[in-house]
């Protein structure tokens, strides 16, 4: 059964569509289901690659 | 053996756990972790590095979404290798059986316990969730890959 915006459904009824993309930032998958043409759940998959990073440096004395 | 000049190791990992205080700091109730959150904002906010704290302003709408998000499980310490300090969340950010009608691109990390502080911005495709979920899943915690690190 898949959860829809008219109730849960089976899956049988429905036109089930994937995609999936990946770049330099993210690996994102998307599951959809269609009934009669429209769209009743998408569900995503976001996974971050590029992590935060704050560089660190320390000055130098006048001498 | 020769000296050398460095930000100590030690030092950016502490700074992820608050011992230091270069300015005026705040008073701790006890030695526990803060309680971090994370919000959903839509692609036309403008969240970044200006960002210094959770607002409602920008922030997605929608069936069982609420306002402020979802607390963050933190269960790692922060680390360090080499000479970088490091944390990641230790579970991925999930919300279920949500419908957001209008597209976000965008998660905000901030501090619940310390006036919702921001913590980290983090931006990804747009998208839109129909009686569905929606997941952020958790890079490796390591000093190359970890959510947040400090080089």
């Amino acid at each position: 059964m898949i959860n829809t915006t008219k109730g849960e459904m089976d899956e049988a009824l429905l036109e089930k569509r994937e995609g999936f993309i990946e770049n330099d930032n993210e690996s994102t998958k998307w599951l959809e289901y269609w009934h009669e043409s429209e769209l009743v759940h998408r569900s995503v998959n976001v996974t971050l690659k590029k992590a935060l990073v704050s560089t660190s440096e320390i000055g130098g004395f006048n001498v | 053996m020769s000296n050398s000049q460095a930000m100590c190791t030690s030092f950016k990992t502490e700074i992820l756990s608050g011992i230091h205080a270069f300015g005026t700091s705040v008073v701790r109730v006890s030695t526990a972790a803060d309680l971090l959150k994370t919000a959903l904002y839509l692609a036309s906010s403008s969240q970044g590095a200006g960002t210094t704290a959770y607002g409602i302003t920008g922030e997605v709408t929608g069936t069982n979404y609420t306002a402020g998000g979802i607390a963050v499980t933190n269960a790692n310490v922060p680390a360090n290798s080499g000479t970088t300090a490091y944390w990641t969340p230790s579970a991925s950010f999930s919300w279920t059986n949500v419908t957001l009608t209008t597209s976000f691109d965008c998660a905000l990390v901030y501090n619940s316990t310390q006036g919702n502080k921001a913590i980290s911005v983090h931006t990804f495709g747009a998208q839109t969730i129909t009686a569905g979920n929606f997941t952020l899943t958790m890079p490796t915690n390591d000093s190359t890959n970890a959510l947040l690190r400090i080089a």
